[in-house]
């Protein structure tokens, strides 16, 4: 008994090894980062505990690539996409949740298809249909074969599905047409849903790089994963102390915001994974 | 409903019109248009486009590039797909169970989910690159010495699959974690009394439980593996000799850098038909196990 | 006919009259320009700077110059300039776009643009070399800007470890596996430092141009649709590629990483690269040892290809932004600009009169190896360009890399790829 009991606890201790193991190992990207970042460039791939520390680095990186501007052009995008995702895909969802018409579950069918055939297989084709509405390098050019969510239009079915119809035939007892009941009543009572698409949206467009690195070719337009790529592959080859400082910068704020509300953000991912 | 259903159909449809607008624009039409240009040769300012019938098509037959990414494509999706979503399993076991400071763990496997592909990859490449890269620091302390990772055909497309697999497991654990969270506390405890044992457990237990999460995630990953290739724009370029490149950097490279739309759609078009082939037998298998109603 | 003939004529000049007058009234001229800076840094800053001087010498001219990213881009975005809205005027791409922009009908000769003597001249103040990329038949349709060859950095301090003569580096194939083999140290199997490195990922086909040109062999002819790749010469300067790998052991086997060759040189994990002109300052301000900077070594005759960015000037333009464009592109390509952005970034002086500067006649005596590109040039040849140049400079470079990982045989990757490129460039013929 007791030397099962050691056994077990070895196994025990074992694999809380191996998890934590595995953490690190998850974790080393960002923590040689940080190391490279802030140590001189010659330090960038000798580890060595006394290194100077140095902001130099970002400075350099800041005033090699208008970061700022590329900030700004992300934050837009993210905004614009966000808005447009939650009206569309809303209104979209209302209709399948709540109202009755022909070829209702059709339009569902290829509403899902999209899930399957997202805009990243397209690039070819929606680069063209870009150029011939003159929307190739503008930002929302970018945002607009993303604005109908297949996800978001599913998720927030799912969710007004849920919602007990007497709250509706209520409101209706109160005078609400469609648009005021939507609005009073599906919206609030689905914040949680929208929280949690918001998130997932906003990461998954902020790293998003394939469609913005072909639809856009100019400083006005370029987000920061795009900027970041050509700002860190030029052709005389990689300083790994500025582009690591390059790329601290850019992940920044969506890292501060993971580590102060990791609860939450975790929390609403795993609202978005529910069916 | 109450109200008279002619008002009910026009008010769905009214509803829907917006996203059905953006979604015929840049998903249907695109997907069509794709199609239809894949039978026309590449124009250009001399000689006009022409219809060509399958020449493309004869010319994907041939094209040696083309049938090496497919190769690569497929041990990506066979590698990765199954061992980060194993990897997430464990993970969400890991940090549902009673690891001391597993809110740190969870952290740590969920933080490359948040991290974009293309700024990390530059990180991975100081990973990868021999002699001084880390992989070969490391090695160098026991020894062993250096390998060219990145310039070997052998180990190249390992290193990319390594980078996915990090990047999504940690996304795909959230899932899982969700799926363990609704599971009673009662079940574990009910089969500690009859003597079983975790792998039992795990096996008869958990395992079937989290089905519809797996298929879930299932999808996801078979998505990504179609659809992640950023880190090659950094690592790899698809080199050497196309030992890494897969369907989607291939088509990106033909359609802007080879400039030719035509074949890029041709390549396109079989890249949906792999995933309509997969979109169908989901839909085949999920029916039965899934209720979207 | 003739009265229809005579009816649009008259058309025409009142057109062209209302245009100048309208011209002149408004008395100024909008010229859009792209330009990529492919080695990043604040160089933006300097052609911006340079820009707002022509502005200020001609009140006349409003330049809106945007940065486009690297060459691909560039060449992207004036490909979708010319299809829809934003038109520039001119921009500095690719010198082996050429053929591309040429086929898309983008691009007009220079030849119909100078007027005068004094233009006609200017044209031909560039070194020779500079301008084959630019030039196909028999017209100029490049003016050549930030331009670089290949040449081998060399660390001064391992060769004198070695016992080489750090003064004399390798100046023929040979020597290069002779001076390699006293350079690579090993401890056991572990190698500490290579002999040499030459970079096969990213620009494969470049360096290539390089070891084939020094065997005695273009890759291309200069009508764009004819490429050598099978020819013996090109064979066997590929064979020597994969020697210094496989057979001499001087070089890691498999293919070497372009981006990050230059910390394997600056850690001292290798003797000697062949590596861009591009790369020079950045070498100097990171450098911890002694180095210097040696023109390529020959095996018949010395050879590098050039590299880099020329001006172009789009089709989509009229006269007088034609004009201005020739103005502006003067004005950028001065013996003091160049001076002065050779200085920046280590690109090449584009013609003699840039090395009689006072001011890069002093850098060139302060830090010798600033003039090795350029004394390389006599030797120079084109960049591999040919019409459906992305395609082809593929094949070459896939058929490079096989090679090198040990997949084929030089003779058999290379007549594969010269079949393949014969069947894209038979239409061109």
């Amino acid at each position: 008994m007791r030397s099962s009991n050691i056994k077990e606890t070895i196994a025990l201790q074992l694999e809380n090894g191996a998890a934590y193991l595995l953490a690190l190992i998850w974790m080393l990207p960002l923590i040689y980062a940080f190391w490279s970042a802030f140590h001189p460039s010659e330090y960038a791939t000798r580890f060595d505990l006394f290194a100077p520390l140095t902001l130099d680095n970002f400075r350099e990186a800041w005033s090699r690539a208008p970061f700022a501007r590329y900030f700004l052009n992300t934050f837009i995008l993210v905004s614009i996409i966000l808005c447009a995702q939650f009206i569309l895909c809303t209104l979209a969802a209302y209709a399948f949740a709540r109202f009755e018409f022909p070829g209702k579950s059709l339009a569902f069918g290829l509403v899902l298809l999209q899930l399957m055939i997202m805009p990243e297989v397209l690039i070819v084709e929606n680069y063209v249909t870009m150029s011939q509405i003159g929307l190739v390098d503008s930002i929302v050019g970018i945002g607009l074969p993303y604005m109908a969510s297949a996800f978001g239009i599913f998720l927030l079915r799912q969710t007004f599905k849920t919602i007990p119809k007497e709250l509706e035939e209520a409101a209706k007892v109160e005078g609400c047409g469609p648009f005021q009941i939507l609005w009073k009543v599906y919206v609030p009572l689905a914040r949680p849903t929208y929280v949690a698409f918001g998130l997932v949206s906003v990461s998954y467009h902020w790293n998003n790089f394939l469609w913005p690195l072909v639809i856009t070719n100019s400083v006005t337009t370029r987000p920061l994963t795009v900027g970041l790529a050509i700002f860190g592959a030029p052709e005389s080859g990689v300083d790994w102390s500025i582009i690591t400082a390059g790329t601290l910068l850019a992940v920044a704020p969506l890292l501060v915001a993971f580590l102060l509300f990791q609860r939450q953000f975790v929390q609403s991912f795993m609202h978005a994974g529910i069916k | 409903m109450i109200r008279r259903p002619s008002q009910s159909h026009i008010h769905g449809w009214l509803l829907l019109m917006p996203a059905a607008v953006f979604l015929i624009a840049f998903t249907y039409y695109p997907t069509i248009a794709t199609l239809a240009k894949s039978f026309f040769s590449q124009g250009n300012a001399i000689k006009p486009s022409r219809f060509v019938g399958l020449e493309n098509y004869e010319y994907l037959l041939t094209d040696e590039v083309f049938w090496k990414v497919v190769g690569n494509n497929i041990i990506y999706a066979a590698t990765t797909i199954p061992i980060s979503i194993g990897l997430a399993m464990v993970m969400a076991l890991w940090v549902n169970g009673k690891l001391p400071f597993k809110s740190l763990a969870r952290m740590s496997y969920f933080t490359p989910t948040i991290l974009p592909m293309i700024a990390v990859a530059n990180i991975w490449l100081f990973f990868y690159t021999p002699d001084i890269g880390l992989i070969d620091q490391v090695a160098g302390v026991f020894g062993i010495s250096g390998h060219n990772w990145l310039g070997d055909p052998d180990t190249v497309l390992g290193c990319i699959i390594i980078i996915t697999i990090w990047k999504e497991a940690g996304f795909f654990m959230i899932f899982y974690l969700a799926a363990l969270q609704t599971l009673s506390p009662e079940l574990e405890e009910a089969a500690k009394l009859e003597g079983a044992g975790r792998w039992y457990y795990f096996r008869r237990v958990i395992f079937p439980l989290l089905m519809p999460t797996t298929l879930f995630v299932l999808i996801n990953a078979i998505i990504n593996s179609f659809k992640l290739v950023d880190q090659l724009f950094i690592l790899t370029k698809g080199g050497p000799d196309n030992s890494s490149s897969l369907l989607l950097y291939y088509i990106y490279e033909v359609a802007f850098s080879f400039l030719d739309q035509a074949y890029a759609s041709t390549l396109t078009v079989v890249l949906l038909i792999a995933l309509a082939v997969i979109a169908i037998s989901q839909f085949v298998f999920l029916d039965k196990k899934v209720h979207y109603q | 006919m003739l009265t229809k003939l005579k009816h649009h004529a008259g058309k025409w000049t009142l057109a062209a009259a209302l245009g100048l007058g309208m011209a002149s009234s408004a008395s100024a001229v909008d010229l859009t320009m792209y330009y990529p800076v492919a080695v990043g840094g604040p160089l933006t800053k300097v052609v911006d700077g340079m820009v707002e001087d022509f502005e200020k010498a001609n009140p006349d001219i409003n330049v809106n110059a945007i940065y486009a990213g690297n060459y691909n881009d560039a060449r992207i975005k004036a490909l979708a300039a010319l299809q829809s809205g934003e038109p520039a005027q001119t921009s500095v791409m690719f010198s082996i776009d050429i053929y591309e922009l040429i086929e898309q009908g983008a691009i007009v000769p220079y030849d119909d643009v100078v007027e005068t003597e004094e233009e006609k001249a200017w044209l031909n103040s560039f070194y020779p070399a500079l301008m084959e990329n630019g030039k196909t038949q028999g017209k100029t349709w490049g003016i050549p800007f930030q331009r670089s060859t290949i040449v081998m950095y060399y660390n001064k301090d391992a060769f004198r470890e070695a016992g080489l003569d750090p003064e004399n580096p390798p100046a023929t194939w040979d020597e290069l596996v002779e001076a390699g083999k006293k350079l690579t140290k090993k401890n056991g199997d572990t190698v500490e430092q290579w002999g040499a490195m030459i970079p096969s990922t990213g620009y494969p086909y470049w360096m290539f141009g390089a070891l084939a040109m020094q065997n005695g062999q273009t890759l291309m002819n200069s009508e764009g649709n004819e490429t050598y790749f099978n020819a013996p010469a090109t064979i066997e300067a590929l064979q020597y590629w994969q020697d210094l790998g496989n057979k001499h052991g001087i070089m890691p086997s498999g293919t070497i990483e372009w981006a990050t060759l230059r910390q394997n040189f600056l850690e001292g994990k290798t003797a000697m690269m062949w590596h861009s002109t591009g790369n020079l300052t950045a070498v100097k301000n990171d450098a911890s040892f002694d180095f210097g900077v040696a023109m390529l070594p020959a095996q018949k005759r010395r050879g590098t290809p050039t590299g880099g960015g020329n001006f172009y000037i789009f089709e989509k333009s009229s006269p007088e932004e034609r004009k201005a464009a020739i103005k502006l592109i003067r004005f950028l390509t001065e013996p003091e600009r160049t001076a002065e952005w050779s200085i920046g970034t280590g690109y090449l002086g584009t013609g003699p009169d840039a090395y009689a500067t006072p001011e890069l006649t002093q850098y060139v005596k302060d830090f010798p190896p600033a003039a090795v590109a350029r004394d390389q040039l006599e030797f120079a040849t084109a960049e591999l360009s040919t019409f459906q140049n992305g395609r082809v400079r593929k094949l070459l470079d896939d058929a490079i890399q096989s090679v090198l990982i040990g997949d084929k045989t030089p003779a058999e990757a290379l007549d594969s790829a010269q079949k393949q490129a014969d069947r894209l460039l038979k239409n061109y013929r």
